[in-house]
């Protein structure tokens, strides 16, 4: 089985989920007795392709189109990549990106699609593991096709090691100018703001638990009493509780604070994209089933509203 | 202009649950309108209120008790809303997002939209695909994950920002028709009045059956087949404080004096 991995890059960097989609796709390429290839599309794609020359690769192909990600030039380059290659699996992140083409791709190619995926695994045919209702179940698909297209949930595979001897080559797309009909004008950098959350060495770090507004109070007088930084999960700047620039997550900001402190937050994969890093993860939930308690290193399986008077109680 | 919402009832899973087979067992599991698709009825809803001449079409595959589900999209100023289901849609194994692009493409045939606006993800099957597959279908451009809408209609283009990873936003021009997927945040849902909630009652919500659509069972086979649901082995090794709250808490006190928090 031919693997196609598709690498990700955005203003010049190539993006780590590039090299986990290496090890996902070696290890079915292996249990196929098959080839990696991958592609790069955009930017300066003779520097991506020599990082992405990783043990185990057979074959890179550079596109050189755009600097930028568009999904129009995406959309059409996979497509005819897939078919050049005589590819059987498509293997793309599970990015905003990679969401922006990949269900266009397996649509065009009459390719079943499996998004985020978090194991993957081929005995006769695909079996792909995934998450359900917040991840608190798993659930496997089988896959009844020759042929499909995965995205692949970031940081669940190692990041492939090594230096290759892959053969590069300069695939000519032929890219339909008239079926682009969207235009990247630029980029916005969100946040600013009063607080660092990145600079703090303890946060405070409230979810939906809170319920209310108002109870908000109850968060900053924690903060206070423990000399702390007051971060959120995103329904509660969603919400227009707290500002932007507080927002911990895949599309706030990645903190690593000596010890951070998750009340009332359930630990979605984007908030934990955005958390784990942190020395000491301490979560206060009510559910016990709750994903934040499978990354947390101390828990308390208990109402917030009765945890946190008792806590700052300690420190009066 | 017309412009359709995709919206759909989600499934919310209590702390404590049992599963049945391939599902969760229904007594602890709870229905709501999928926080994302509430973001995607305001987006239409704020359109149809700032021009003239829009009409906004909640479409839905559900069985009939999703209904009450449909009619919050009616009771926050949708005009009237479609609803896809019969009894080869409830006997189908998974409604993965080619399978729903399917069905939503073919009411989308009939009702002929300017912008189709769907939410990113739903919450319960998080597959994130559904609309940019819908789009595909349909013939129409598009962009996943919007946080900033900006419509042009003269000019026949929406002027979005596409939330990415980081705090970074792409801002991108997006030739009309569209479907764009809204993320949370672009803007904030609307409570639905009392009188929302009365007129919705009154309003049209039509009914089709596959044969309505000219689709057969066999348009929505699918590949996919799910195989195993089960609650995964915790990866976990937390130390968990068991007592009354103000046991937990104190022993919290400790470990985080121990860590030099608060001293
Ligand atoms: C593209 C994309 C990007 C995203 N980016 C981010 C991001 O950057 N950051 C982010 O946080 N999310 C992000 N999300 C949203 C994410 O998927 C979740 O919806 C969100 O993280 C949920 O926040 P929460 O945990 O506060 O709320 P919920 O998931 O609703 O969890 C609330 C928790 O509070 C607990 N609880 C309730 N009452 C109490 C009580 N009295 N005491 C104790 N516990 C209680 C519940 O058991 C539950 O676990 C993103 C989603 C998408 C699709
Ligand atoms: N059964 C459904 N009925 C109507 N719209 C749906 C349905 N399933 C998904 N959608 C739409 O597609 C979006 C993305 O869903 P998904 O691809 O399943 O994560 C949702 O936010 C809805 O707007």
């Amino acid at each position: 089985m031919t693997v196609l991995t598709v690498a990700e890059h955005r203003r010049g960097e190539l993006r780590d989920v590039s090299l986990e989609l290496l090890t996902a796709g070696r290890e079915l390429a292996d249990a196929t007795g098959g080839e990696l290839h991958t592609a790069v599309v955009g930017g300066d794609v003779e520097a991506f392709a020599e990082r992405l020359d990783r043990e185990g690769v057979d074959a890179i192909h550079t596109v050189d189109e755009g600097e930028e990600f568009n999904h129009d030039v995406y959309t059409q380059v996979v497509h005819q990549l897939a078919d050049a290659v005589d590819a059987d699996l498509l293997v793309v992140p599970n990015s905003v990106n990679g969401l922006d083409y990949a269900p266009a791709v397996a649509s065009r190619l009459d390719w079943p699609l499996v998004t985020d995926v978090v194991d993957l695994s081929y005995d006769d045919e695909l079996t792909a593991t995934r998450e359900l209702y917040g991840s608190k179940v798993e659930t496997t698909i089988d896959v009844h096709a020759d042929r499909a297209a995965v995205t692949v949930r970031p940081a669940e595979w190692p990041a492939a090691e090594g230096t290759g001897d892959a053969t590069v080559d300069a695939f000519d797309a032929d890219v339909d100018e008239s079926a682009v009909r969207s235009t990247v004008t630029g980029f916005e950098e969100v946040g600013g703001g009063e607080v660092d959350i990145t600079d703090a060495d303890v946060l405070v770090s409230v979810g939906r638990g809170i319920e209310e507004e108002e109870n908000l109070n109850l968060i900053f007088d924690l903060a206070e009493a423990l000399d702390a930084t007051v971060s959120a999960s995103r329904p509660l700047i969603d919400n227009g509780w707290l500002a932007k620039d507080r927002q911990v997550g895949q599309s706030g900001k990645v903190v690593t604070p000596d010890v951070y402190i998750a009340i009332g937050i359930s630990g979605a994969v984007q908030h934990v994209a955005g958390m784990k890093g942190s020395d000491t993860i301490v979560a206060i939930n009510t559910d016990p089933n709750a994903p934040i308690f499978d990354i947390a290193d101390y828990g308390i399986q208990d109402d917030l509203f009765e945890v946190v008077p008792a806590l700052i109680e300690e420190f009066q | 202009m017309k412009i359709l919402v995709t919206v759909k009832e989600v499934a919310d899973v209590d702390d404590e649950f049992e599963i049945d087979g391939l599902g969760i067992d229904d007594r602890y599991v709870t229905y709501d309108l999928n926080e994302w698709d509430d973001y995607a009825v305001e987006a239409a809803v704020q359109i149809q209120e700032a021009g003239e001449d829009v009409e906004v079409v909640a479409v839905t595959i559900g069985d009939t008790d999703t209904e009450d589900t449909i009619r919050q999209a009616l009771a926050k100023g949708a005009d009237r809303a479609v609803r896809v289901w019969d009894d080869a849609l409830a006997a189908a194994g998974l409604l993965d997002p080619e399978t729903k692009a399917r069905l939503i493409a073919a009411v989308a045939a009939e009702e002929d939209p300017d912008l189709v606006l769907t939410g990113v993800q739903s919450a319960d099957d998080g597959f994130g695909a559904t609309g940019v597959t819908l789009a595909e279908h349909l013939g129409f451009e598009w962009a996943a994950v919007v946080n900033d809408l900006d419509l042009d209609r003269e000019a026949g283009v929406a002027h979005v920002h596409r939330e990415l990873e980081g705090g970074v936003e792409e801002l991108t021009d997006v030739e009309l028709p569209a479907v764009l997927t809204i993320q949370t945040g672009i803007n904030e849902p609307r409570y639905a009045s009392l009188r929302g909630i009365r007129q919705a009652q009154s309003k049209e919500l039509a009914e089709y059956t596959l044969a309505d659509l000219g689709l057969t069972a066999a348009d929505i086979e699918s590949p996919l087949e799910q195989t195993d649901l089960y609650e995964p082995e915790s990866e976990g090794d937390a130390t968990v404080f068991e007592g009354s709250a103000e046991e937990t808490a104190s022993e919290l006190a400790g470990l985080l004096r121990e860590k030099g928090v608060g001293s």
